[in-house]
């Protein structure tokens, strides 16, 4: 693999978009070989760019041989092919569990899903602010197709919300890059990096207006209270792919948390530096707790479903917000196993007609193997709420221990532990009303029977959960390593500033 | 008064009426509202070149300076993302209208759904 492989994860999925949409739009099985075998290849590739960064150098594209600042790069650093590998086996999953019954409620799920993947995989990789705010606009205007896919009244009162709120917020990240560009005169975040200290002093309140816009724009998309209410009634009355696939979403708006936090406004910038950090673990905190009320007062298995994944991100805030070492590599290893549980918890809400759409009773029978459905319930609320031996535990712990040299200890602790308790009863509960109140089958008639592959997929992303539980060891190295290279940005400036264009076959 | 005073307190007028619109309950003027944001917005990435007058966009050795273009680039791709997702709200809310009857931008399920909601809702409890 070389530095020529960074542009995959964006051109791959943007080329089979549009062969799906322009060779193979009546033909659904065609669409179905070509998308799930450009998805494989992306995890391939993910998996190779996984490799690539190992060796700690960070790596950067130059899209059109224009050198940065100038022209922008992709930039390929651990963080970045953690979050890319994370996408990867996320979206093999999904796209596998769609299959089916999903990608036949309406045209070209197909292509939005491909969409979709060139936007997060873009979010990931670009080095430049300004192209993350186009990469987010395609990350989202996939997401309201995916969103609205299949049609229904519900779905489109929901899908009005979702679009509105995203409209405002793309407003706002437009208000925060003209303000930051203003005052430093680039958006290329390496850049921007370097000339941090030097901005005037008389420009600096302006700076820091731009850097919280910036960190509102991150809260709508992390789900961040205030800023979360929109995530319920969309997840939550969207299908279950399509609500499995956004589960790495709020993930989008953590990373770039991360990423800007730590790389344009971490330790080096001067008067600015850690401008976000007393903000995010507050924040954290009321998304945790939040959440948590969210989950004891469900409805339904979809609401328990969108609240965890909301008390989940109040966790993984926290750890940001920690802004340590040892914080943000718990964090890490925290969002991966929360994305695969909320995914899987998704996944699992379709298989048990627990959705919105299909609007299942609570007290339906159950489709069988009922047995086994119930034990996946069982490890992905075990792994959802941190208790023992899963990988949900195991991030609390490390968070947990994380937090006990920060000065808030008591605050997190405290909010961490007694939250989980209460995640318990809510699982529980929901659990309890799901499996054993439902009613048996009608006399001679038989019970309905789970769909195969989404159930399959279930499964295999449990197991992916119990490896990471496993070989917590040696992720948490890597994550540790992926910690200390966002808190010594260095090298990342280094590399992307001083690429050179190889020389061209044009004017030599 | 000078251009900046201008131009600033058009882009306040536009997002305060932009801001206004949003927080009312029918979809068609929190549509214009969001226009309203979008228009600001541009404006406003605009100014962030800084105002001046006469001057080219390129560097001109016959001119006495240039004018920043990279706002005015980033302007352009403000321009047609915004087109692009204000022409989705509005087919969305057409399409809400027609399947509900209501431009409420409220989360209510109309009549013929609510009865299956609140079976469920009720099994449920």
């Amino acid at each position: 693999m070389t530095t020529a492989w960074l542009i995959a994860p964006v051109a791959v999925p943007a080329m089979t978009a549009a062969i799906l949409v322009l060779a193979l739009r009546h033909s659904l099985n065609g669409q179905r070989i070509v998308s799930i075998a450009a998805t494989a290849f992306q995890l391939a590739v993910a998996i190779g760019l996984y490799g690539l960064a190992g060796d700690g150098e960070p790596r950067a594209y130059l899209l059109g041989n224009w050198p940065a600042p100038f022209g922008i790069v992709l930039v390929l650093d651990r963080l970045t092919a953690t979050m890319l590998l994370l996408a990867g086996v996320l979206a093999f999953g999904v796209v596998l569990a769609a299959l089916g019954k999903w990608d036949r409620r309406g045209r070209h799920f197909h292509a939005l899903f491909q969409f979709q993947l060139l936007g997060i995989n873009g979010a990931f990789l670009t080095g430049d602010l300004f192209n993350l705010f186009v990469f987010f606009e395609v990350l989202l205007i996939a997401s309201y197709g995916l969103m609205l896919h299949g049609g229904g009244a519900a779905r489109l009162k929901a899908g009005f919300h979702y679009v509105a709120i995203n409209l405002i917020g793309s407003t706002v990240f437009l208000f925060a890059v003209g303000l930051i560009y203003a005052t430093t005169g680039t958006l290329n975040m390496a850049d921007l990096a370097l000339k941090m200290p030097q901005v005037a002093t008389s420009d600096q309140a302006l700076l820091a207006a731009g850097a919280l816009l910036l960190l509102t724009v991150f809260a709508i998309k992390s789900a961040m209270v205030p800023l979360h209410w929109w995530l319920p009634p969309t997840y939550g009355s969207t299908s279950p792919p399509a609500a499995a696939l956004f589960a790495i979403m709020t993930k989008v708006g953590a990373y770039s948390i991360i990423r800007v936090y730590t790389l344009i406004f971490g330790a080096d910038a001067g008067a600015l530096a850690g401008i976000a950090a007393p903000w995010i673990l507050p924040a954290g905190v009321l998304t945790l707790v939040l959440g948590t009320v969210g989950v004891l007062a469900n409805r339904s298995m979809v609401d328990l479903v969108c609240y965890s994944l909301i008390a989940s991100m109040g966790t993984l805030l926290i750890a940001i917000g920690l802004a340590s070492a040892d914080g943000l590599a718990a964090a890490l290893y925290y969002a991966v196993q929360s994305t695969i549980v909320s995914a899987a918890l998704f996944l699992l809400a379709g298989v048990l007609k627990q959705d919105a759409e299909g609007r299942a009773p609570l007290l339906a029978p159950l489709p069988q193997p009922a047995f086994l459905l119930a034990l996946f319930y069982f490890l992905l609320a075990i792994a959802m709420v941190g208790m023992p031996p899963l990988a949900g535990f195991i991030g609390k712990l490390l968070i947990l221990e994380a937090g006990r040299e920060a000065a808030q200890t008591a605050v997190v602790w405290t909010a961490i532990l007694v939250t989980s308790l209460l995640l318990i009863v809510g699982f529980a509960r929901t659990g309890i009303r799901i499996f054993w109140t439902a009613t048996p089958p009608a006399k001679g008639e038989l019970p309905p029977t789970a769909p195969v592959v989404p159930t399959l997929v279930v499964g295999g992303m449990i197991a992916a959960v119990a490896g990471l539980s496993l070989f917590a060891g040696p992720v948490m190295d890597d994550m540790t390593a992926v910690a200390e290279q966002l808190l010594s940005p260095q090298r990342y400036t280094a590399t992307v500033l001083e690429s050179h264009a190889p020389p061209g076959p044009v004017g030599d | 008064m000078s251009m900046e005073f201008l131009v600033a307190t058009g882009i306040g007028a536009l997002t305060a009426a932009g801001l206004y619109l949003i927080l009312l309950r029918r979809t068609f003027p929190v549509v214009i509202g969001l226009s309203f944001l979008s228009y600001a917005v541009n404006v406003f990435l605009f100014t962030m070149g800084r105002l001046t007058i006469d001057l080219p966009p390129i560097v001109d050795k016959a001119a006495p300076g240039y004018t920043d273009p990279l706002p005015q680039a980033l302007v352009l791709t403000a321009i047609v993302i915004t087109f692009g997702m204000t022409a989705l709200i509005v087919v969305l809310s057409l399409r809400a209208f027609l399947e509900t009857g209501a431009d409420d931008v409220t989360l209510v399920v109309p009549a013929d759904e609510e009865v299956a909601g609140q079976a469920s809702d009720e099994a449920s409890s």
